[in-house]
């Protein structure tokens, strides 16, 4: 029993077929979905992402977020959000997407003198 | 004086027995953030024990440091209560032993906290935190097992028929628990009213009438415990001295 307890996957390497680590029957097997972790370092500033990890729940999800990723004083809030729920942009749409903005320079506000009395711009 | 050292020193047993047994996960945890949560359990255990023994070595002023405290002592000298030397079993029986002893932990550390020793009521007041997250993430797994499928909901049961006897014992003061000041009545209520509510919400059974194992307190432990020192003491038995 324990020996199928104990059995390890590495995060983002469970096999389909051998998730919860062996231990429920296949008529409740699910796979515990992953979940996107954004930490906020200090009060003031925006919620960055850390990084993802699996959880069963939104609960775990915050747990497991703070134990993985706010051991080392890295954060004041944690915000998770199943990553099914982020859609991204294509890479392959890349070309229409972006490379537009490359010849207009002119939408960066560096054409401004400014007084030296206003800083950090 | 000498009611306190081993108060203090059965303080730091718990604590180092307990985060010795969590540690043994690492490596092993059934997913990798489950593995980091239990290990970074077993680190807060380790740190109050450490508080603990250097407290106890001040107080002994025999040349005792944390060290010795921890490596050099044999089982007989050992005064951890028996629920913590329990083996990990499976990982319904880890989290269970966890929020037995976090839950006792919480109220006990509630107190201790306004204890007349300001040094141990600091090292309560520092702990708690730590005490109160490892409570709620104790009592979750508790209840995502217990409520979960029928294997989880038996596997916690197997784990309860485990260590329920090894409860009682922990609201029973030794002598050198008498003049702590510890209301130990108020203490085993607020426990098991926690635990009811827990495993309510769990559905699982609080036992009635068993037969409650006694004697770690006063060292004299299960055998479980040898085989811990052992590993855990080997480096120094080993090599007596050595140092990182």
């Amino acid at each position: 029993m324990n020996q199928q307890l104990i059995r390890k996957y590495y995060y983002g390497d469970i096999p389909e077929d051998k998730t919860g680590g062996n231990i429920v029957s296949k008529e409740t097997k699910t796979d515990w979905p992953l979940w996107e972790v954004f930490i906020r370092s200090k009060q003031g500033l925006d919620h960055k992402h850390a990084g993802s990890l699996h959880a069963a729940d939104a609960q775990m999800a915050i747990e497991n977020a703070r134990d993985v990723y706010t051991r080392r004083m890295e954060g004041v809030s944690i915000w998770v959000v199943e990553s099914k729920y982020i859609t991204a942009s294509n890479p392959e749409e890349a070309g229409e997407l972006y490379e537009p903005a490359v010849d207009k320079i002119y939408r960066h506000p560096t054409f401004y003198q400014l007084p030296d009395e206003v800083n950090h711009m | 004086m000498s009611a306190l050292i081993d108060y203090t020193l059965h303080l730091a047993d718990n604590t180092l027995i307990l985060g010795q047994r969590n540690a043994e996960w690492c490596g092993h945890g059934p997913v990798l953030e489950q593995d980091i949560a239990i290990t970074n359990i077993s680190l807060d255990l380790i740190g109050q024990a450490r508080s603990f023994y250097q407290y106890a070595a001040e107080l002994k002023a025999d040349g005792s440091t944390e060290d010795s405290l921890a490596y050099l002592r044999t089982e007989r000298d050992f005064k951890n209560c028996l629920l913590v030397e329990q083996p990990n079993g499976d990982w319904a029986q880890t989290m269970l032993r966890q929020f037995l002893f976090s839950c006792y932990q919480f109220f006990l550390y509630q107190q201790l906290q306004h204890h007349t020793d300001t040094r141990v009521a600091a090292i309560a007041e520092k702990s708690l935190k730590e005490v109160r997250y490892h409570l709620r993430w104790s009592s979750e797994w508790v209840i995502r097992l217990g409520d979960g499928t029928e294997e989880s909901h038996n596997r916690m049961l197997k784990a309860i028929d485990e260590l329920w006897r090894y409860t009682g014992e922990l609201f029973i003061p030794v002598a050198y628990e008498t003049e702590t000041g510890i209301k130990f009545t108020s203490l085993k209520e607020a426990g098991l009213n926690n635990i009811r509510i827990v495993f309510n919400e769990a559905t699982l059974p609080v036992p009635e009438n068993v037969y409650m194992q006694t004697g770690g307190k006063t060292g004299v432990h299960t055998e479980h415990l040898g085989f811990i020192l052992t590993e855990l003491q080997y480096v120094q038995r080993a090599y007596p001295g050595s140092e990182w």
